[in-house]
């Protein structure tokens, strides 16, 4: 039984207690290709104190969604539809009267919140600005105004800190003012577009605690877009799924987590690294990419994707309905079937098997180490002065690291931004002589390397970037990106050609695609080109700086999958960085927890992942959000204060414990010897050590 | 089955031809022929050789001869561009002039921009000391007065050949571009590229040559094409001072110094060297042009018409590499 979707009633006073009410919303876009349809048609209904989550992936239509709910589109856009603030018009205002509205009414927390604050001005004067412009207020009293609300949102010393710049902040805290900014004039609505997206895991979950309060002091309505379907888990109270500048399932979150009713939904549920889960398992990618919406043809737009299409699907777009009368309706012509379950998750996105290592099955302390760091330090001195420089300081980037890799294995390097793993991964590849303490690659001392030994290393270590963009060369055809390592190490001319084409197999990209620039490809894969470019000297150790967090989830899991499975064939060794700990989860075998400058914690993946001993680690496992509404609204996030402090004043003793919440519940003699001394790591189990003179295991996933 | 094996098994079917030779310089080449504006350029610069260099075979003049009978005449079918005041043929002059001048040009303007590419990369690449020393040696060449060392100068280079002279054009002009280049290569070094390529095992030399250089191509080309200009103009002035191309030997730049004077009078004495002037000038700049939308992949003239090729053979291949139409967020 299939009925036309209405609008479920709103408690007894019907539609009029709606705050938001946007009806048939599209908008176009002119373009030199042709008209880009970048949203076709999303309804929604918010009522005081709710949140809905939009969720998709990038060129989905949900930034641009909000952009025209908040007037904010070039002049070129063509918007259509109804947007109904409180009863009221908003569409074909005037962008005066929608001044008054936005900011007032309707407030907004951007991504980036160091390009959305002025830099020339004091962050108070800029929320004293935002509350003159409303309302009838004076200078001292905007300001005392000001002061609280920046105490609401958790900036401490607010008194002090009203008058500081932006760059005088953090990412966090300046996120913490955006949302003071924004809740400055009590709105009714606040539109958060990926709050958090730019944010370290720690502050995500602080950020996210502070849209809590704000909608609690507020009691504002609030639409949170992003791609991330964790965040909204135990946020949102319903969520929008958007495809191809479409809704293509709405529904409560647990409605939506646990029945989805839409093939591109059970996909990124299943596409999303988890660290909740105990057994490792390969992730569920979405083949292709996301259609371009100019002349999108007939039909579903994610039929070319979609495992379980049907003729159908080719000819005619499904509408949003619901399948059995309830308020979770989806787009997909067999939502029938998925709701009668007889069409389950597993059938539509079937779970890829991953092959094993060989080497996986010798035992760790027998395989030869490949990779090998003790006690390396990499201090930058910070001198003041042009002419005569005066030293005032060091840089502790990285201060004191060992680790080792073993053949055949993943160790995921973790930490905060700034903790000094990318300063490390650098310190590897430059195959120099660190500052203190070694470095040793296969055996072998990197320090009194000639140049031609080195240049011989480097065929056997290597790197794949973050930024698939940033790190192909946008001028060079894929052939010569590829051919670079094996021309710069002298392969013969006539073998180079057929290598090419057998990297770019592997990667699972197409030959006729060598003569192609970078910038013809998708982000998914360009890293792939990235990836082929790294094998291409047969390298042992490949060490991979955030491979997958430029990409969207979707996209993520196939290259995910894809370093398992040639990490198994051609039995590599990676050093992983990442800051996501739950990617980490899926690609590591062993983990090593980075703070400021210094391993926290190491040891094998599951052992830190189910007994996290050290506070900093327990602390980045329970601000990791979990796509699991139920899970996450039980879990008690452990809230870490402030930020990460400057490596130039590394505090004495255990360089956490100012942040640290076990510090605080210690006694004042046993907070003495977090003080006076540094913890060195120990021993919590096999192949498991921690640097806390107080290490306990507690369970937070 | 895994993403790697699906994606083979399409690979397998959809085995394209191998493409060995897709290098970057026979692409460059590909997507150069299709900029119809840079080819005309190309073909009017090779015309313009060849008439400089054959036409004065198609009159019996020569450069020294005087026609006594014409001083001063315009253009007839006897002088196809009219005579000067001593009754030289203002065709064979001009087309001598244009001899030099292209050379000059064609010379001066691409060395000039070479010498800045050259030092502004590697001062920006090495930095440390060799960065100091070359900002150094960079500020001194841009104070010194260039027009009054080559007045002196030349005298010592005097019955040298005057190839030499466009050497000492070139430099005394690189300077401003070299600091250009410089801090270009200061940003660019640190792209994740460059890194990738030395992590890689890639010489400096080559990474300059293969990565920081063509990233900035569009400058460079650019500059060349303006300095083609300015270096026939140099050399213009410093033979209207009585440096550099002596008489009987005339340039476009004499040429057009000796006849400036009689524009409104005598136009045909200006006129055709300067019309020469402007064309190559013209056709400098077209052939410029095409080479930068050549070598950038976003250049909007090569892509179009490669978008609506990729169309075609992305119908037959796997849909998943359309380019991503992405919406600002």
């Amino acid at each position: 039984m299939t009925q036309v979707y209405q609008e479920p009633s709103l408690g007894p006073s019907g539609s009029g207690d709606a705050v938001l009410d946007v009806r048939d919303l599209s908008v176009l876009f002119p373009s030199e290709a042709g008209t880009v349809e970048a949203v076709r048609g999303v309804s929604y209904r918010l009522r005081r104190g709710e949140v809905l989550g939009i969720v998709g992936e990038s060129g989905s239509g949900k930034s641009v969604s909000a952009m025209a709910v908040l007037g904010l589109l070039p002049d070129t856009a063509k918007v259509e539809g109804s947007i109904r603030l409180d009863g009221r018009e908003l569409l074909g205002l005037h962008d005066d009267e929608m001044s008054k509205i936005r900011g007032k009414q309707m407030a907004m927390v951007f991504q980036d919140p160091l390009s959305a604050l002025t830099p020339v001005y004091a962050i108070g004067t800029q929320i004293v600005e935002a509350l003159q412009i409303h309302t009838e207020i004076s200078k001292q009293a905007a300001r005392a105004r000001a002061i609280e609300l920046l105490d609401m949102v958790g900036i401490p010393d607010p008194k002090r800190r009203v008058d500081a710049f932006p760059h005088e902040f953090s990412g966090g805290m300046r996120q913490r003012a955006m949302i003071a900014m924004a809740i400055a004039n009590d709105p009714q609505v606040i539109i958060a577009d990926e709050p958090t997206t730019a944010l370290d895991v720690t502050i995500q979950a602080q950020i996210l605690d502070v849209l809590k309060v704000a909608k609690e002091a507020t009691g504002a309505a609030i639409v949170m877009i992003t791609h991330d379907l964790g965040v909204v888990a135990g946020f949102a109270d319903r969520v929008m799924v958007m495809y191809a500048g479409k809704p293509v399932e709405t529904g409560t979150v647990d409605e939506l987590y646990y029945t989805p009713r839409m093939p591109y939904t059970i996909g990124l549920l299943g596409s999303i690294p988890r660290v909740d889960e105990g057994v490792k398992h390969a992730l569920v990618p979405i083949e292709g990419n996301p259609p371009s919406l100019v002349d999108l043809p007939p039909g579903c737009p994610f039929r070319a994707r979609c495992p379980v299409a049907v003729p159908v699907c080719a000819s005619v777009e499904p509408d949003l309905e619901s399948a059995t009368g309830e308020d979770h309706p989806s787009a997909c012509h067999r939502r029938g079937e998925l709701a009668a379950g007889t069409l389950t998750a597993a059938e539509v996105f079937p779970v890829p098997e991953l092959p094993e290592p060989a080497s996986a099955r010798v035992p760790r302390e027998q395989r030869p180490s490949v990779l090998e760091l003790d006690d390396v330090h990499r201090h930058f001195p910070l001198t003041v002065g042009t002419v005569f420089k005066r030293r005032v300081g060091t840089v502790r980037a990285v201060d004191g690291i060992s680790f080792d890799i073993r053949s055949g294995e993943t160790l995921g390097l973790v930490g905060e931004s700034g903790c000094g793993k990318t300063t490390t991964l650098l310190e590897i590849l430059s195959l120099a002589d660190p500052s203190q303490g070694s470095i040793a690659v296969f055996g072998k001392r990197t320090g009194g390397l000639r140049g031609s030994e080195r240049k011989a290393l480097r065929k056997d270590i290597q790197v794949v970037f973050q930024d698939p963009m940033a790190a192909l060369d946008p001028r060079l055809p894929v052939f010569d990106i590829l051919a670079e390592p094996l021309r710069a190490h002298r392969w013969a001319k006539e073998k180079i050609g057929p290598r090419v084409n057998e990297l770019l197999r592997l990667v699972g990209l197409e030959v006729g695609h060598a003569s192609r620039f970078a910038s013809e490809f998708s982000g998914g894969q360009r890293q792939r080109i990235g990836i082929a470019r790294a094998l291409a000297l047969d390298p042992k150790v490949v060490v991979l700086d955030e491979p997958v967090s430029a990409l969207d989830v979707s996209i993520q899991a196939g290259v995910i999958n894809l370093l398992d499975e040639l990490k198994a064939r051609l039995d590599l060794s990676y050093l992983f960085v990442a800051h996501d700990l739950s990617v980490v989860r899926h690609v590591a075998d062993r983990i090593a927890v980075m703070y400021l400058g210094r391993i926290v914690e190491i040891g094998e993946s599951a052992s830190v992942f189910r007994r996290p001993s050290h506070p900093y680690t327990q602390a980045l496992l329970s601000a990791i959000p979990v796509p699991d509404p139920h899970k996450e609204r039980e879990r008690r996030r452990i809230l870490l204060d402030g930020d990460l402090p400057s490596p130039t004043n590394v505090p004495s003793g255990c360089r956490f414990r100012n942040r640290c919440p076990k510090f605080k519940t210690l006694s004042e003699g046993d907070q003495r010897r977090c003080v006076d001394e540094d913890p060195a790591l120990t021993a919590q189990g096999p192949d498991h050590e921690a640097a806390c003179h107080y290490a306990s295991v507690l369970e937070v996933v | 089955m895994s993403a790697l094996d699906a994606a083979k098994e399409i690979d397998e079917t959809a085995l394209a031809p191998i493409v060995g030779g897709g290098g970057r310089g026979r692409l460059i080449a590909r997507r150069f022929t299709r900029n119809r504006l840079g080819l005309f350029g190309l073909i009017v610069i090779v015309l313009l050789f060849l008439a400089a260099y054959l036409g004065p075979y198609l009159t019996h003049w020569q450069l020294t001869d005087i026609d006594f009978d014409n001083f001063q005449t315009g253009p007839s079918s006897a002088h196809w561009f009219g005579t000067t005041q001593t009754g030289q043929d203002m065709f064979v002059l001009t087309m001598r002039g244009a001899q030099k001048s292209l050379v000059i040009g064609l010379i001066g303007g691409p060395l000039t921009t070479a010498i800045a590419a050259l030092v502004g990369s590697v001062a920006g690449y090495a930095g440390g000391w060799l960065d100091r020393a070359l900002v150094w040696f960079i500020d001194v060449m841009l104070v010194m007065p260039s027009f009054l060392l080559l007045a002196i100068l030349s005298p010592t280079f005097k019955g040298k050949t005057w190839l030499l002279f466009v050497v000492l054009l070139a430099a005394f002009a690189w300077m401003i571009t070299a600091r250009i280049v410089r801090s270009l290569t200061l940003s660019l070094k640190s792209r994740e590229f460059v890194l990738a390529a030395k992590y890689m095992g890639v010489s400096a030399p080559r990474i300059i040559l293969r990565h920081i250089l063509p990233n900035m191509a569009s400058l460079l080309i650019i500059d060349a094409t303006i300095s083609v200009a300015v270096t026939i103009l140099g050399e213009s002035g410093l033979s209207y001072f009585g440096f550099g191309i002596q008489p009987p030997d005339v340039s476009l730049g004499t040429l057009i110094g000796n006849g400036q004077d009689a524009v409104n009078t005598y136009p045909w004495l200006f006129m055709f060297p300067a019309g020469i002037l402007i064309l190559i000038i013209l056709a400098v700049n077209f052939v410029g042009d095409g080479l930068r939308d050549a070598l950038d992949p976003n250049a909007a003239g090569a892509k179009a018409k490669a978008k609506r090729k990729q169309r075609q053979t992305d119908e037959e291949s796997l849909p998943g590499d359309t380019t991503v139409v992405e919406i600002a967020q």
